[in-house]
């Protein structure tokens, strides 16, 4: 059986699924955060399976590294927020963060 | 089965596993370190895809980046005192039945459209001077915003995580 594309954005589906499973049932901040991170490596990786197996060059590679990229400074972005709640409040536990009042 | 659909399946296998392993493990360092498996497994698959260079970058930036961000998070947030305490319980049910709506819709979508795939699939050739040439001509624009992008993070950041200043007077 010769891998195709469908393989890949089999894949790419099924790590999405797991990604939201992790974001919507885990407690703890940074856990959510590892969600997001499968996410955004599974629409890396449709990137560049359909850059390969359209066969006009790697464009859609360039823009996975533009997804790379960007999925570093989110989550520098998000794991400062939340050492700031975690240096106010001593707590990370996001069913317990539902008070806009510091 | 050609050893080249064995060790796509390997992959498979590896970062599937080790995503459910992120998911639903009650360690966080251990969560942690299976989403380092996670990330070497799609960067084996941008190599199989033949994508070098994209392959030295996810090692590079998410791996070796990204990942030891989170483990410094992780590091950094052990003693929050409400994750011992347990909280409203975890609704799995809901969760898992939206995760598996969401994957079989994409999944009737992708296995029911045909791809206008080539055929056939040329070869992979080295890709890092075709990216540097895309990158300063076709996307010269994302490249320049990406790196404005960049500098507002390292600064907000920095900004978001310093400590209050010491100011009583």
């Amino acid at each position: 059986m010769t891998i195709g594309l469908t393989h890949f954005l089999v894949l790419s589906a099924l790590l999405l699924a797991i990604g939201l499973f992790t974001i919507l049932t885990q407690r703890n901040a940074i856990r959510i955060l590892f969600g997001v991170e499968m996410i955004l490596n599974a629409a890396a990786l449709n990137f560049a399976a359909a850059s390969r197996y359209g066969g006009t060059g790697p464009g859609g590679q360039v823009v996975s590294l533009f997804i790379i990229v960007l999925a570093a400074a989110e989550s520098v972005v998000a794991l400062a927020i939340v050492l700031a709640i975690f240096r106010a409040r001593r707590d990370i536990a996001v069913d317990t963060l539902d008070e806009l009042k510091g | 089965m050609t050893p080249g659909a064995l060790v796509f399946w390997l992959l498979a296998l590896l970062v599937t596993g080790s995503a459910a392993y992120v998911a639903l493990t009650r360690n966080v360092v251990r969560a942690a370190f299976a989403l380092f498996a996670t990330f070497f497994g799609v960067a084996g698959l941008y190599a199989w895809l033949g994508a070098d260079f994209l392959f030295g970058v996810q090692l590079i930036v998410y791996a070796g980046g990204i990942l030891v961000l989170l483990l410094f998070g992780v590091m950094l947030t052990r003693h929050s005192t409400e994750m011992l305490i347990p909280g409203t319980p975890v609704r799995w049910v809901p969760a898992a039945l939206i995760s598996l709506g969401l994957a079989g819709l994409l999944l009737a979508v992708v296995l029911g459209s045909r791809w206008l795939v080539a055929e056939p699939v040329p070869p992979p050739t080295p890709t890092t001077h075709d990216i540097g040439r895309l990158l300063l001509s076709r996307f010269v624009l994302p490249f320049e915003v990406a790196s404005i992008v960049l500098l507002a993070v390292m600064v907000g950041a920095a900004v978001i995580a310093r400590r209050a200043p010491v100011d009583r007077s």
